[in-house]
């Protein structure tokens, strides 16, 4: 009986500490709210900003399995075109390119991974669309288009078919949860045609599929069709239709509720681009800015390069970033060259993506 | 297919000829013959097509490559002497465990007394050609290809060692205390793993996202294994418990989770707890992952515990009530270890599914060994290799799977009240 | 009482203790509850079903319920729904058959045989299905030849582009039939349909398998044995003595398998097939309605394990009764 006695003795115990946890658990929570907004950043408030220094690294979603654009090399090391966007954020938020932690997100997780803050930013060739930009859908907010892309149909030259009317009744395949599968039915339906849609979760399944000839179409983003018809046995033998089913601007995307964070992330964007434009490569950036700091006259370039002015600091970051994300990925051009332009096996011509005075879309506005 | 029948364990087999040995197994009678050589050309056939893949037309450069990769995903190069240094830990007490227990006396073994059993035997060929020829067909970097012969070498000559010395103390005091410190070495072992896996305490951090490959597969099984066993017996004995609350939450939560997919759990526990916590108290996905693995398999644990709980007759625990033990020391002492042993083959399979479950961490977006295998597939350098990666994995996955299965068949029969007698 | 002190009453501390634990439980709810709301209401995701009524605006292959990109969402998860039950159903007597096959000759005359028996259960048991059906779907159904060429067995053609099978169409009987380069018949399959039905049949008959050796193992030799000396052929000892017997060791372990096939269905997008978690997925992701769709879910596969365990409780009682 004297076991007996203990044991009640301890679970009456164990029923108090219940009870003063249930009164601490408010209380925690209570200072959990509170403690927000403390920023470090020249008076700019933002909390993701502030969370993100205190933890020393980027969190960036990523897709991870996209050729050119994220994906893991043999030495461990991420790489591609939304890694570079991430490591320039880093590299200007906390002085190095090499500050962030890459998270793998599905189609599916990305946007709640966001939203519930789990990730700082997203860098996953995710398109701008009111769906995900308004409170109302997804919530989410896009900084600037960093790839300009379109959902393409993808054929074998040998299948006869040259225009999307000849796709009807036909098995095409497609990739899960991604906009190609509306942007592609809503193509058809405008021609009065349906379609057999045979959906993968990975890209290489979906290719696997094509090319095994279970689907007459692929259809996915064309820089992505481009890029995986060169691994193809013969590439000349598929044939991208002319037809452009959709508008896909790619972009990344922030937290919708912390709008310092969202123009933080949207003037290094712009950086990139303007970079270009003058002329700031990763190699000579050193020398360009020793140039802009003897030379008072080269005004634009002194401020853009944080000689002159306080831009950065108005953005919460500092009067240096451009520099500091210069020299770690260098400019726009750069980046598009070694991961999905010629540099790279999927040589992707820059189309679309070419600056404003190039006759491409990009473009930013001045830094001023 | 014949008569089901006990026939075959029946014939004195082993008095046979060769020949006439092969035919009782093969073709007792027209129909079975026939029935074997469909088989026996359907094997041939798909031995031929699988080896003509894999020397003709497969490319294991992408293996070889990747290895580390697959191995322990994106773990810093810098520290990755520490899982070595695991690895050699590992391969030392696999040793010793294995030297120390060969010579547990069993009724259904008859080879005892040897150093090298027969199937010890096979075990250390095997060993060999996985510890060197792999490395050297795959063409590893040399001191790769030396670390994988050092840890093979650990484990042999501990196994040797040990295997000497329980000889020649076999049964005495000394064997007894080596086994008691061998249960005692296996979690301390489990521990220092994890330390040495994420570091802290004087050693460099390195955090859970980049774990990566079998080290996390491994990591996440093991974690979700050790955790999800006590919760399953507790929502066990809350399944048998005569209070309705304790009853009902436990069926409540066991039913639910089982009959929901594990894939929508993970979702839940990567996407939606963090809408459920307040903003910032949420853990690192990795150990989200790992704790709805953990509460996944619990439930499915607390039904195998049941099952063995519903084995153990109810006089057991009467009579252990009547010796003077409380109901908290009679359940401990007497009737949860009769449970465990009926309900450990259904426990072990429960445990090979959670392997297995674990692909489907790379679903959520972890780099989990198939997760890692994909990433590796979407490097434009190895675009086009996903066979070889898959047969890869297969492997992989089917030997961590077979050597579970195996060790529980082992402890099984090594559990077995008839044969217990005589054991130290 | 005798001066017991409430608190240390052996009839009132269990009550107290559940009452404990049950309202830790009720706050720990009440206030996980609160954040979602509060979490959602922030990111204006608050919870509604508005969504199940617009118009889905993607389309989907094989259903039963016809359906089309201006039907709505809660349609379309109902066709995936029926595709998933349609699914499950094949695969449940596919694998039942296969596992009753295979785990009955584990016991056969045939060396060879029993041996294939083990190494099936064995190298199956332990690769993860999403593996296997990989395998199935690319390395098997898609190398399968097309056209003229296709793989054609009585009353069944296998082919890239489906699965052909003969049935009654018109009142008479039709075979597979090549028409301008492609086949007809009554009933067509897609070899999506078929990957997945191959890959959880063969993965989940392996189980059962087991399940059905263990029971006819549970029989004792002297059943068999005392069946044979009455004179009684082996088929008639095994319908009559053998499996009512093994029946009752067999159906609880069957439950288990039905359920784990029943989720185990959810993994059909790695072979393409559209199931009730791929339309779920595509849901999710145009309307951004992750919590609601998650519970949609959750509510269709517990709704699904709870019809197969009361069927299976049914069955196990019927097989216990006749216990006298």
């Amino acid at each position: 009986m004297r076991f007996a006695g203990k044991l009640r003795r301890q679970g009456w115990v164990r029923v108090s500490l219940l009870r003063r946890l249930k009164t601490a658990a408010p209380l925690a929570l209570l200072l959990a709210a509170c403690g927000c907004a403390s920023d470090s950043g020249g008076g700019v408030s933002s909390v993701r900003m502030a969370a993100i220094r205190s933890h020393g690294q980027l969190i960036c979603g990523v897709d991870g399995q996209v050729s050119g654009f994220s994906s893991v090399a043999a030495n461990g090391r991420y790489q591609g075109f939304d890694v570079e966007v991430c490591r320039a954020v880093a590299a200007a938020l906390l002085g190095s390119g090499e500050k962030v932690e890459f998270r793998n997100v599905t189609a599916t997780q990305r946007f709640p991974a966001v939203a519930s803050g789990e990730i700082d930013l997203l860098s996953r060739n995710s398109t701008v669309t009111l769906g995900r930009d308004a409170p109302g859908g997804n919530a989410m907010s896009f900084a600037p288009v960093v790839f300009h892309d379109g959902v393409g149909v993808m054929v074998p030259l040998a299948s006869g078919i040259t225009s999307l009317a000849g796709l009807g009744g036909k098995p095409i395949c497609l990739l899960s949860g991604a906009t190609t599968e509306q942007a592609l039915t809503d193509g058809l339906r405008r021609i009065n045609r349906r379609y057999v849609p045979l959906k993968f979760s990975t890209i290489d399944e979906m290719f696997g599929a094509y090319q095994q000839g279970r689907c007459v179409a692929v259809s996915i983003d064309r820089s992505a069709l481009a890029a995986q018809r060169t691994t193809f046995a013969v590439p000349a033998a598929h044939q991208i239709l002319p037809a452009v089913l959709s508008k896909e601007p790619l972009a990344p995307a922030t937290i919708e509720s912390d709008p310092a964070w969202a123009d933080a992330v949207r003037w290094i964007v712009y950086a990139l681009f303007e970079a270009e434009e003058q002329g700031i490569t990763q190699a000579n950036v050193a020398a360009k800015l020793a140039e802009a700091k003897a030379n008072p006259k080269l005004a634009e370039r002194r401020r853009f390069l944080g000689v002159e002015g306080n831009l950065g600091s108005q953005l919460g970051l500092g009067d240096d970033f451009v520099v500091k994300v210069i020299s770690a990925v260098g400019n726009y051009g750069e980046i598009y060259r070694r991961n999905v332009g010629e540099a790279s096996p999927l040589n992707i011509a820059r189309g679309p993506n070419r600056l404003w005075k190039e006759g491409g879309l990009l473009f930013a506005p001045p830094f001023r | 297919m014949g008569t089901p029948s006990f026939a075959a364990k029946r014939l004195p087999v082993a008095a046979l000829l060769p020949l006439k040995r092969l035919r009782a197994q093969l073709a007792p009678t027209v129909a079975d013959g026939l029935l074997s050589l469909g088989l026996l050309a359907l094997i041939a056939w798909a031995a031929v097509q699988l080896f003509g893949w894999a020397i003709g037309r497969a490319d294991w450069a992408v293996l070889q490559l990747n290895s580390m990769l697959l191995l322990v995903g994106r773990y810093p190069l810098a520290e990755q002497w520490r899982l070595w240094l695991l690895g050699g830990l590992l391969a030392a007490q696999a040793g010793l465990s294995w030297g120390l227990l060969r010579a547990w006396p069993r009724a259904d073994r008859r080879e005892q007394g040897q150093l090298w059993p027969r199937h010890d035997r096979i075990a250390v060929v095997v060993i060999i050609l996985l510890a060197l020829l792999l490395p050297a067909g795959l063409r590893l970097a040399g001191p790769l290809q030396g670390r994988w012969g050092l840890l093979a070498a650990v484990l042999l000559a501990l196994r040797w060692a040990a295997g000497r010395w329980a000889a020649d103390h076999w049964g005495g005091r000394l064997h007894r205390r080596g086994l008691k410190l061998l249960g005692l070495l296996w979690p301390l072992l489990y521990l220092l793993g994890f330390w040495l896996i994420g570091g802290g305490l004087g050693l460099a951090a390195v955090a859970p996202g980049d774990w990566g490959g079998l080290l996390l597969t491994v990591v996440m099984a093991s974690f979700a294994m050790a955790l999800s066993f006590p919760l399953g017996v507790l929502l066990a004995l809350g399944r048998r418990s005569s209070l309705p609350v304790l009853r009902w939450g436990s069926v409540a939560y066991i039913e639910f989770i089982r009959g929901a997919p594990l894939i929508t759990l993970l979702f839940i526990g990567q996407n939606i707890l963090g809408f459920l916590l307040p903003a910032g108290m949420s853990p690192d996905r990795v150990w989200r992952a790992a704790w709805v693995l953990t509460l996944f398999a619990a439930a499915y644990l607390a039904e195998a515990v049941r099952s063995g709980l519903a084995a153990v007759p109810r006089g057991q625990l009467e009579a252990a009530r009547s010796l003077g033990l409380n109901q908290a020391q009679a359940l401990v002492t007497v009737v949860i270890p009769q449970a465990l042993r009926v309900a450990l083959p259904t426990m072990v399979g429960q445990f090979i599914a959670l392997v297995q479950d674990t692909t489907l961490l790379s679903l959520i977006g972890l780099l989990d060994l198939l997760g890692m295998a994909r990433g590796i597939m979407a490097n434009p350098e190895f675009l086009g290799h996903s066979s070889e990666l898959y047969l890869v994995l297969a492997v992989l996955y089917w030997s961590c799977c077979a050597a579970l299965g195996l060790g529980s068949r082992a402890l099984e029969r090594r559990l077995d009240p008839r044969n217990l007698a005589g054991s130290p | 009482m005798n001066g017991t002190p409430w608190w240390r009453d052996r009839r009132v501390l269990p009550w107290l203790l559940q009452a404990a634990v049950g309202l830790a439980v009720l706050v720990l709810v009440a206030l996980l509850m609160t954040n979602l709301v509060r979490n959602l209401s922030a990111a204006g995701l608050l919870l509604s079903w508005r969504w199940l009524g617009q118009p889905a605006g993607f389309d989907l292959s094989e259903t039963l319920l016809p359906f089309d990109a201006s039907m709505p969402y809660g349609r379309a998860l109902l066709a995936g729904l029926l595709n998933t039950l349609r699914v499950i159903v094949i695969a449940l007597l596919g694998s039942s058959l296969l596992g009753a096959l295979v785990g009955m000759a584990a016991f056969s005359r045939n060396g060879l045989l029993r041996g294939l028996a083990r190494v099936y259960v064995e190298v199956v048991r332990n690769v993860p299905l999403l593996l296997q059906l990989l395998f199935w779907y690319f390395l098997v159904f898609l190398a399968l030849p097309d056209g003229r060429a296709a793989l054609q067995l009585p009353g069944l053609v296998l082919a890239k582009s489906g699965l052909y099978l003969a049935g009654f169409a018109g009142g008479s009987w039709q075979g597979p039939q090549l028409l301008n380069g492609s086949w007809q018949a009554p009933l067509q399959l897609s070899v999506e349909f078929g990957a997945l039905l191959t890959g959880l049949i063969t993965y989940i008959g392996a189980f059962i398998a087991e399940v059905v050796r263990g029971g006819i193992a549970s029989v004792p030799r002297g059943q068999w044995e005392a069946a044979g000396s009455l004179g009684l052929h082996g088929v008639a000892t095994l319908r009559h003595i053998v499996v009512p017997q093994a029946l009752r060791v067999i159906v609880p372990g069957l439950t288990n398998q039905y359920i784990s096939l029943a989720k185990a269905s959810s993994l059909a997008l790695a072979c393409g097939f559209t199931d009730l978690y791929s339309v779920a997925e595509t849901t999710l992701n145009q309307t951004g309605r992750a919590v609601e769709v998650v519970l949609v879910l959750l509510a269709a596969y517990l709704a699904i394990d709870l019809l197969i365990s009361a069927a299976m409780n049914g069955l196990n009682r019927l097989v216990q009764v006749r216990e006298r």
